[in-house]
């Protein structure tokens, strides 16, 4: 078995503990430390947040332009509505400056 | 209410109900299996991988964050560790929807977990706040459609992916970092959200140009939680909790 295959098992093997984790050891107590929960909390966007700001050191105009109209329709817009207007900036935008 | 006044009408009811409720999340996602998918193959996965990470792991931007380790050959368990990091949310999804669904059989209690995805958790969430109960025939309704849709998405991705020939002109490699950035933007009203996402990023930009690419995803992760954690809880909005 090639290692990717153990990667893949492994993932799902670690995603099914969080999946069931928590009603088996979050739910036994009664109260989670107002601390722990916020660290919690921050979780998928401490994590999220590391992938996208090394990206801004190599950045171009397109890249940019992407991601900047991807941030303005977040005020308004939904998940794929942002996805959706800053893949499009970005593919236009590589038309133009590469 | 006993398992035999449940008719199998009603069962099947419950359960298209179920599948109604699923279809603007199988819509929604269907864009993110395929481009997961042609992705999957861009960063070295086979098709076959691609559709198995899908089908076991089910977790869209965990696989995302996934391929794209494994495209910059980073260490095998760190790619785990990873997808184990991204998923970590649905702990608090598990310890919310185990209330519901306890009554369940254990075997049906752990399939239902197994799709345990951000909608399948808010629409379940949004059901038991109106008083209904949360029966295993609609809980499944609502996520098989959205997971047999999901892994035969990845696959055909992954299929096409290859078909692409100029990834760069059709912006494919940049494609994740707007993805997260949209899924970042996602979590703002999260109380400390603005703190904690530029700690990470200003870690996370020092430590790749230190310590180096993947380390920088931990130490920038970890900061951005530390900060969390110690900012005094009045300000994390979670001190006034029944």
């Amino acid at each position: 078995m090639s290692t990717t295959f153990w990667i893949i098992i492994a993932g799902a093997i670690a995603t099914y503990l969080t999946r069931i984790g928590g009603h088996l050891v979050i739910s036994r107590f009664d109260n989670i430390h107002p601390r722990v929960e916020a660290g919690l909390n921050a979780v998928p966007a401490a994590v999220l947040t590391t992938l996208v700001a090394p990206e801004l050191l190599n950045a171009g105009p397109a890249e940019w332009a992407a991601l900047v109209v991807t941030a303005v329709v977040s005020l308004r817009g939904g998940l794929m509505a942002m996805f959706l207007a800053g893949a499009a900036v970005l593919i236009l935008a590589r038309q133009f400056v590469g | 209410m006993s398992a035999e006044t449940l008719t199998e009408n009603s069962l099947a009811s419950d359960f298209w109900q179920g599948v109604r409720l699923s279809m603007p999340v199988v819509v929604a996602s269907a864009p993110f299996a395929v481009l997961f998918g042609a992705l999957a193959v861009d960063n070295g996965f086979s098709v076959l991988e691609a559709f198995l990470m899908s089908a076991l792991i089910y977790g869209g931007a965990s696989q995302m964050v996934g391929i794209q380790l494994f495209g910059q050959h980073v260490a095998p368990w760190l790619i785990v560790l990873s997808i184990f990091a991204v998923n970590f949310r649905h702990v608090l999804y598990s310890a919310g929807i185990g209330r519901r669904i306890a009554h369940w059989p254990v075997i049906q209690q752990a399939l239902g977990y197994f799709i345990l995805t951000d909608p399948q958790f808010a629409v379940a969430e949004a059901r038991a706040n109106t008083g209904q109960t949360v029966g295993f025939a609609w809980y499944l309704g609502l996520g098989l459609p959205v997971y047999i849709f999901w892994v035969i998405e990845s696959a055909l991705g992954a299929v096409f992916g290859k078909l692409i020939p100029d990834t760069h002109a059709l912006g494919i490699d940049f494609l994740l970092p707007i993805y997260f950035l949209g899924l970042v933007l996602g979590f703002r009203k999260r109380p400390l959200w603005l703190p904690v996402v530029l700690a990470s990023a200003a870690v996370s930009i020092v430590a790749y140009k230190t310590v180096g690419s993947p380390w920088h995803v931990s130490i920038g992760a970890i900061a951005g939680v530390l900060l969390a954690v110690i900012l005094p809880p009045h300000h994390s909005g979670v001190e006034t909790r029944p």
